[in-house]
């Protein structure tokens, strides 16, 4: 019973402080709209569309995972932050298992997420001329729920073994720019010579982008079933690792 | 009778460093139990061990009954902790810190407003609970986490320097308050702190540690008393260290902060001698000794004799023989 109101407390902590940095939310809105804008905009006028589609609502799907992954991944930060103030002691001294400490920053990143990725959705119907059904955006959600799980795991399994900001962000990196660019998030991932098809095969969020462009778009490479079974294996292996990252975490 | 809180041989390291060596103590239950120590002796660090935020090195210690290493699930459920940095979420109100604390460690949450309304009361912040913590002074954040740490009523209650930057009157109600606590509710307390007059006050038995290790474990009365004399503080320029080794009944010479501190039986009726012996005294001060004179005592610097073995505190036990 404890579990359950320590799970709400976490979770409603993380809640109650996303509302109040303002900044957050913006912030994690700016990037995306910049690559749907200009990146999309500018190499779009010089290509005619893929697979019928404007280079524009092609990288959409992608765009939408790249938020996922640099703002969920981002929030193993904070983390960090709670060890600097000795509010993570707090919680650890609390009597929660390590399991529910974890599970509930991962709903609290999972909400501030969905917001963000639902602003990006009703964006994208209103000035990207994406189509959303309501069984496509069901979807989607559901789509990036699994990826977001996944990402803030990974996110939360180094926040939980580095102790500076600075350390965090050079691990991240290493893990952010090949899972983002090796997705197939901003090109079709037929056609691509061997060598890096391997890379983008092995990546688990590209079976992600490969989901949300065939339910956004109508397109895809793997099919449907393919993209689930990895994209529930990852997040599964995910958050194993992350329960037993945050059992061993030291204050 | 069960003892509340027992370590053996409890020891920390990190690294090379030894932060915690061979610790053995018993607290019994209802009892207020002080460390005092040095800055980095290791008070904070025996603390978060007992309180299971960090494993042992080696030793083992208990917290109502439970192993710390093996039962650490069934400790925190039995303690509450009020740590010595700032712990608190500070875009948070006041009062949703405290509301997410009850949340945490499982306070029925049946009469929850009436109990913050409580703690809040009892370090005057009512009138402060819907800011947020971010615009609050440091005292004024440390009496927050004092009733956090209040809320949820633990039987064994961690305080790590809880009262310090707090004003005196504050002070001197949570002195009272954590009294009652101790001695009305029965909750066991262990509490580290710098200052001496509250270790006085407030603790019934202390414990002094320095480098890791339990210098003088016994109630405060009783370690003043085995300081065995009146403490009379000097100002001198240029001390006659050798006169005043001849004076039998000058038992221990000290400095601090460039004061002679010395411990004499019967000071009183032997002051102007030691006056005589000593030198030109710009200042005196002589008085029963306090809790202050015994943490000197264990953990200040003893003044050697230049020459010879054995130092200068050795000698005049000797001499007294
Ligand atoms: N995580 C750590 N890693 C390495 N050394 C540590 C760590 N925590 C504490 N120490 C060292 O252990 C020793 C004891 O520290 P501790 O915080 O227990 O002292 P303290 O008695 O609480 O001091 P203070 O009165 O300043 O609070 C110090 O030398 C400190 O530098
Ligand atoms: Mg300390």
């Amino acid at each position: 019973m404890s579990e359950i109101t320590g799970l709400y407390a976490l979770w409603l902590r993380e809640f109650k402080v996303f509302l109040r940095e303002k900044s957050r939310i913006v912030s994690s809105l700016v990037q995306p709209l910049l690559w749907l804008v200009i990146f999309g905009t500018g190499l779009g006028s010089s290509i005619e569309g893929i697979s019928g589609t404007s280079y524009t609502s092609f990288i959409y799907p992608g765009i939408l995972a790249m938020t996922v992954l640099f703002g969920s991944l981002f929030f193993g930060l904070y983390i960090i932050f709670d060890r600097r103030v000795d509010f993570l002691k707090e919680v650890l001294v609390a009597p929660l298992s390590r399991t529910t400490i974890f599970f509930g920053k991962v709903m609290g990143g999972a909400t501030d997420g969905i917001i963000e990725i639902a602003i990006l959705m009703v964006l994208g119907a209103l000035f990207f001329s994406i189509h959303f059904s309501i069984l496509s955006a069901i979807a989607t959600v559901l789509i990036i729920l699994l990826l977001m799980v996944s990402i803030l795991s990974v996110g939360l399994i180094i926040g939980s073994v580095m102790t500076s900001p600075e350390g965090f962000g050079l691990i991240s990196s290493f893990v952010i720019f090949p899972l983002f660019f090796l997705s197939g998030a901003l090109f079709p991932v037929q056609n691509l010579p061997s060598w890096l098809y391997l890379f983008v095969v092995i990546n688990p969020v590209t079976y992600a982008v490969d989901a949300l462009r065939t339910v956004i778009l109508g397109i895809g490479s793997f099919g449907l079933p393919l993209d689930f079974a990895v994209m529930i294996g990852f997040a599964l292996a995910m958050v194993a690792i992350g329960t037993q990252a945050f059992k061993r975490m030291k204050v | 009778m069960m003892h509340v809180i027992e370590t053996k041989n409890l020891t920390k390291r990190f690294g090379k460093l030894t932060a915690v060596n061979r610790l053995s103590f018993k607290v019994n239950e209802g009892e207020i139990f002080g460390l005092l120590g040095p800055n980095g002796a290791g008070k904070t660090t025996t603390l978060s061990m007992l309180a299971t935020l960090l494993p042992p090195s080696a030793g083992t210690a208990s917290v109502g009954g439970f192993d710390v290493r093996k039962e650490s699930s069934k400790v925190r459920h039995s303690i509450g902790f009020v740590f010595q940095d700032p712990s608190s979420d500070d875009l948070l109100s006041g009062r949703e810190n405290l509301y997410l604390h009850a949340l945490m460690y499982g306070v029925d949450m049946r009469n929850i407003n009436e109990k913050m309304d409580d703690v809040l009361k009892l370090v005057d912040l009512t009138a402060r609970q819907h800011e947020r913590v971010r615009n609050y002074s440091g005292g004024m954040r440390r009496r927050l986490e004092l009733a956090r740490g209040l809320l949820h009523e633990p039987k064994i209650l961690f305080l790590d320097e809880p009262t310090l930057g707090l004003d005196p009157q504050t002070r001197q109600h949570l002195w009272s308050y954590i009294k009652g606590l101790s001695k009305e509710k029965n909750v066991t307390i262990i509490i580290t702190t710098h200052y001496m007059e509250e270790a006085d006050m407030l603790c019934d038995r202390l414990a002094i540690i320095d480098h890791g290790r339990i210098v003088a474990l016994d109630t405060p009365g009783n370690m003043k008393k085995k300081l065995g004399g009146d403490v009379i503080r000097l100002q001198v320029s240029r001390p006659n260290l050798a006169a005043l080794k001849r004076l039998r009944y000058v038992k221990r010479v000290q400095r601090d902060n460039g004061v002679l501190v010395l411990t004499v039986t019967d000071a009183s009726k032997h002051i102007q001698e030691i006056l005589k012996a000593v030198g030109s005294v710009e200042n005196v001060e002589m008085r029963a000794p306090t809790l202050n004179d015994v943490f000197l005592h264990y953990t200040g610097s003893e003044i050697r004799d230049q020459e010879g073995e054995g130092g200068f505190f050795e000698r005049m036990v000797n001499s007294n023989r």
